[in-house]
């Protein structure tokens, strides 16, 4: 039984930023710091020398270590990073469970006869992850994975813990409770007086199961020593991405799409037989001079070949033709499924899935021929101004949440009722006169300077036409406490002799007033 | 038989007519077998030559957005794919609360020169296509589109003018209520459409809108019709 939950754990201090470092290639010994909502996540060695801790403000953090390069914490991307070392450690010893991205765990059993002992496994360990880049991991082993995780954490020199077979328990004994149990039941036993894991073990099962639960249970069973929790190992992932690498590089995208175009049929065919679909694909393109462009592409149904090679196409291409150069040639593609599905819940009805497959094939032929963002389809976002109401994404892609969500919310300031039919994508200038030919303004409290008697369309003032009704100006105040982003404009509806009504604004930066919309 | 004297006056005066009249005979021939009909919004239907938007066929507006919306409105609401081809400055929210459904409506902002084809892509899939085209398309080009809207069965509706549209639907003498000297805000209008038939034949029809009313609709303007004849007694 014993030898059973006998775990070797390997840990990986600082994986997030160790894997963000290696991604932006910074220099190992830069001080760096992930942020996630305003707070330091996780620290480079070097920034923790200076002061920085996880929890600290921003702010805080860039007054404690003033050359601290800042980088958003992106959770998918530790994990991502960690996949190739797990793939790594599989090559020497099989059956490896991730915990989370930076610790994984082995059954120690097949590896510990293999190499020998216990510490030659662990060496062995280490010499393979030094051999992938991670050159500060550290490795324990212990019964259970609790156990071995904390022995990693408290390594000697070499980089590896290893705790006797049984010994668990008087190990754990001297470690704060904290470490086990969550932050509720920490407190509450730290108010009760047990303050280490030996001393909570110490505490009869029976008294602990009933008072605190089986969670707390369970817990106290590791704290003893008795971590009945086996390594259970991960099936690997079947690959399915492919990689094509052009020798010597190629610079002109009908090129690149060509040679891609195998490559994109086994893609598709692996995952057919499968029995999948790929509803969303990473595509990765590497330059001669090392540039790095990758980029997720989302499919309104499933990829099929040349679905995948019209988004590598793009990727290329950004607004360019089909037949324009590249800045760099291209010397690898890598395309990876990102959303898989069972073929099952994508299946086609006996008919067809009706019109909309229909729609979707012609606006695809439309895509292919206008590139990626020339068809569009629209949803209704948040905001003050007209123009960034309209979330405008392209067919096939999902529209920020973020974005959409903040449509529910209110916008003081935004226009009420109509809606104007045309909104200007570029606001243009316009001019609006007093009867005595001068052109109105707007004072420092935001009353107009001068009635409204005549519009002119044109910036110049040609055309004038008589001002019949108007209402305004509406004050729309953005952002002042951001200097780059703030916004102060006043807005003023009018209808001209004509009966066409406008919608114009004013900028506080001085430019005049311009038309946002018009109600045509 | 004594020759009339015809004075020249007279004489192109009655050429005149001749061309009038056949114009107005050319009108009124149908061309092609009476298509199906689209869903329609009321308020336009009470002003469509035929009183629907039809399969098949290309209508041309003058220079209103708001209109186009109106004419799109109906179709989409019961479901009809709706693209829009060449108009960049479309606004979205006013056609979501016109009852434009944005879950089926494509834009296609800055087709190019290849305007022509992806239109014709378009009108391959979807119900109605909204084009303002950026340039003149040559009689050829515009032959081949109306076989293929009538072929596929889409109504085509373009933002300014096109040579083969059933009728011409325009706007005139806007008035708006909500906004005055200085105070309020645009809160509804009411709007004479017209809509004038083939090759300008056919007695124009006219009615007052609401364009739209206050409760963001598009209805007629029951004040204006013409009081209709009753029985009365002896």
């Amino acid at each position: 039984m014993r030898d059973l939950s006998r775990t070797i754990v390997m840990w990986c201090p600082d994986w997030p930023v160790h894997a963000a470092m290696r991604a932006d290639g910074i220099d190992a010994d830069a001080p760096v710091a992930l942020i996630e909502h305003g707070l330091v996540f996780a620290c480079s060695p070097a920034a923790r020398r200076d002061g920085v801790a996880r929890g600290l403000k921003l702010r805080e953090a860039q007054a404690r270590c003033t050359s601290l390069i800042t980088l958003p914490y992106d959770g998918v991307h530790d994990a991502r990073a960690f996949e190739p070392v797990l793939a790594g450690i599989e090559t020497i010893m099989p059956g490896v469970q991730l915990m989370r991205p930076g610790v994984c765990a082995v059954r120690a059993r097949g590896p510990v006869r293999y190499y020998g002992s216990e510490r030659a496994a662990a060496e062995a360990l280490l010499a393979c992850l030094g051999e992938q880049g991670v050159a500060d991991a550290r490795v324990g082993v212990a019964d259970g994975p609790f156990a071995a995780e904390q022995a990693a954490r408290r390594s000697d020199a070499e980089r590896i813990g290893i705790v006797v077979s049984g010994g668990s328990a008087a190990f754990l004994a001297p470690l704060p409770a904290g470490l086990l149990l969550d932050e509720r039941l920490g407190v509450l036993l730290r108010r009760l007086g047990v303050h280490t894991l030996g001393e909570f073990a110490a505490l009869p099962a029976v008294d602990v199961q009933r008072r605190f639960g089986a969670v707390a249970a369970h817990a106290h069973a590791i704290a003893g020593g008795y971590d009945g929790r086996v390594v259970v190992a991960r099936t690997p992932p079947k690959d399915f991405e492919v990689l094509v690498e052009f020798e010597p590089p190629l610079d002109r995208i009908d090129q690149v799409s060509f040679g891609f175009r195998t490559a994109a049929d086994r893609f598709i065919e692996a995952l057919t037989s499968a029995r999948l679909v790929c509803t969303g694909v990473r595509v990765e393109v590497r330059s001669e001079s090392g540039e790095l462009s990758e980029r997720s592409w989302l499919h309104p149904r499933w990829f099929t070949a040349a679905d995948v090679l019209d988004r590598v196409r793009w990727q290329l291409q950004g607004s360019g033709a089909i037949d324009s150069g590249l800045r760099s040639a291209v010397a690898a593609v890598r395309v990876t499924p990102e959303r898989v599905d069972s073929t099952g819940n994508h299946e086609e009805g006996l008919w067809g899935s009706g019109p909309d497959e229909r729609v979707h094939h012609g606006l695809t032929r439309v895509q292919s021929m206008l590139g990626h963002e020339g068809v569009l389809t629209a949803t209704i976002g948040g905001g003050r101004m007209l123009a960034e109401r309209q979330i405008l994404v392209p067919w096939g892609d999902a529209p920020p949440e973020e974005r959409v969500r903040s449509a529910a919310r209110p916008w003081p300031g935004s226009l009420p009722e109509l809606a104007p039919a045309t909104v200007f994508r570029e606001r243009h200038p316009v001019r609006l006169m007093t009867d005595a030919g001068v052109d109105v303004a707007v004072d420092d409290r935001g009353m107009l300077v001068g009635d409204p008697a005549a519009f002119s369309p044109a910036a110049r003032g040609a055309g004038v036409h008589r001002v019949q009704a108007w209402a305004g100006p509406w004050p729309v105040v953005e952002r002042w406490w951001d200097a780059a982003a703030s916004r102060r404009v006043h807005r003023l509806q009018l209808v001209d002799e004509h009966g066409d009504a406008w919608l114009l604004m004013l900028d506080g930066a001085g430019e005049g007033w311009q038309a946002e919309a018009r109600y045509d | 038989m004594a020759a009339v004297a015809v004075s020249p006056a007279e004489r192109d005066g009655a050429a005149q007519r001749v061309a009038e009249l056949q114009s107005r005979i050319r009108g009124m021939q149908a061309t092609t077998l009476e298509s199906p009909a689209l869903p329609t919004a009321p308020a336009i239907a009470a002003v469509l030559p035929g009183g629907a938007l039809r399969q098949g066929a290309a209508y041309s507006i003058d220079g209103s957005s708001t209109l186009a919306m109106a004419v799109l409105a109906g179709p989409s609401q019961s479901g009809v794919w709706c693209g829009v081809v060449g108009v960049p400055d479309f606004g979205m929210e006013a056609a979501a609360r016109f009852g434009i459904d944005l879950e089926r409506l494509v834009l296609v902002p800055d087709p190019g020169a290849q305007w022509l084809t992806a239109t014709a892509a378009l009108v391959d899939v979807l119900g109605v296509v909204l084009l303002r085209p950026p340039g003149r398309a040559s009689d050829g080009d515009v032959a081949r589109l109306s076989a293929r809207l009538r072929q596929r069965g889409t109504a085509l509706v373009v933002l300014g003018d096109w040579p083969t549209s059933e009728a011409r639907l325009s706007i005139s003498r806007s008035e708006w209520s909500g906004l005055g000297s200085g105070h309020g805000y645009l809160t509804a209008r009411t709007a004479t459409v017209t809509a004038t038939g083939r090759l300008g034949a056919g007695r124009p029809r006219s009615a007052r809108l609401w364009l739209p009313d206050g409760a963001q609709a598009f209805r007629v303007d029951e004040t204006a019709m013409p009081p209709r004849l009753q029985a009365v007694s002896a």
